[in-house]
């Protein structure tokens, strides 16, 4: 079965870890700017990491027949930085423009502070200014709950914001339900121990149904696993649950959230063009 | 039940195993997480549903509802 991951992070990963994904079925990914495992000591650190996202990485997925989407932003911990986060968001409309980005992401709060907080609404209004779709990132373990529900109110009380262009990231069983009332989308991260295991987001989908529900890897430099969305396809057939349910999460449903980007240009695997038909 | 019973056997073992560790273990362990463990052993236990969102709850920060005035913002 074809899917796309719509939050794995690349450039931690091996090259290898394209071709396993590829012959998996990976067809798409889409690849949020986040934390490097240390906080960086300048703006220009992130002009490069940007230039990694929007130029390197489409190359490296490309060898392996796979299409290479990114989001850009400074991540929540990093965030706690209010000077250099300011430098690095005045920045990111110079690279607005490159064919592979969709938006802005993954922003959202870590430990649920005041600078974390005023830099989330600093990105929300660069989003509302060039008119693109956000990821948003919620915190883990103790800080989900709380942090999550901030991350709602900043953006249900500003009604230039369209939640069906909005995808909140890392729901969990006590945030999903929120998240889907007020209209956004909801992805699930297929991770151990801090985040859902693929048993669980079943249980998710089971519940709540497959509408503007997502599923991703999160597949970073962490203890995380790249192939978690394959694991969830399987999951879900030895459940029995029908291949066009499972499909409608894993494929359809990141197309259509995605296709509100002017720059989502994807070229579907499993639609026979006239010219590809032709003998 | 055939496909979930091994696997709650499993993980009721392992958290058996878990608090003999944590008997062994040097130093106290009566703090504000242990409580918070057995108030979920609480829950499990329950013959109600929505139990992986009351243990998510349970270990979750309050959220406060004036949280912008708090800061500001």
């Amino acid at each position: 079965m074809y899917y796309i991951d719509p939050h794995i992070h690349m450039v931690s990963r091996v090259t290898d870890d394209y071709e396993t994904l590829s012959k998996m079925g990976c067809t798409a990914m889409s690849e949020p700017a986040f934390w490097a495992g240390f906080d960086r000591g300048s703006a220009e650190s992130f002009r490069d990491y940007f230039r990694q996202l929007t130029e390197v990485e489409p190359k490296r997925a490309a060898q392996y027949g796979i299409q290479h989407f990114t989001w850009l932003c400074i991540n929540a911990k990093e965030a706690e930085n209010v000077e250099l986060s300011r430098e690095v968001i005045a920045m990111i409309p110079e690279f607005l423009e490159c064919s592979n980005v969709l938006g802005i992401g993954e922003i959202g709060l870590n430990k649920n502070t005041k600078n974390e907080a005023t830099i989330f609404l600093e990105h929300m209004e660069l989003a509302i200014k060039f008119q693109q779709q956000i990821l948003i990132h919620t915190p883990h373990l103790e800080d989900k709950f709380q942090g999550t529900k901030m991350i709602l109110d900043m953006l249900t009380d500003d009604s230039r914001i369209d939640p069906s262009r909005v995808l909140v990231d890392h729901v969990e069983e006590h945030t999903v339900e929120t998240v889907l009332e007020n209209g956004f989308w909801a992805g699930m991260t297929l991770y151990p121990v801090s985040k859902c295991t693929p048993a669980r987001a079943a249980d998710i989908i089971e519940m709540y149904g497959p509408d503007r529900l997502l599923a991703n890897s999160a597949g970073d430099w962490g203890p995380s696993k790249p192939t978690a969305v394959p694991d969830l396809i399987f999951e879900m057939r030895r459940r029995g649950h029908d291949e066009s349910l499972i499909r409608q999460v894993v494929y359809e449903n990141p197309i259509k959230f995605f296709s509100q980007s002017q720059n989502f240009n994807f070229v579907r695997p499993d639609v026979v063009t006239e010219k590809s038909a032709t003998p | 039940m055939n496909r979930e019973f091994f696997e709650i056997r499993a993980k009721i073992l392992e958290l058996a195993a878990s608090f003999d560790r944590l008997d062994r273990g040097d130093g106290a362990v009566e703090d504000r997480r242990i409580e918070l463990i057995r108030e979920g052993l609480t829950i499990l236990d329950e013959d109600t549903p929505n139990r992986a969102e009351r243990v998510q709850l349970l270990f979750s920060k309050v959220y406060s509802e004036g949280w912008r005035s708090e800061y500001g913002l």
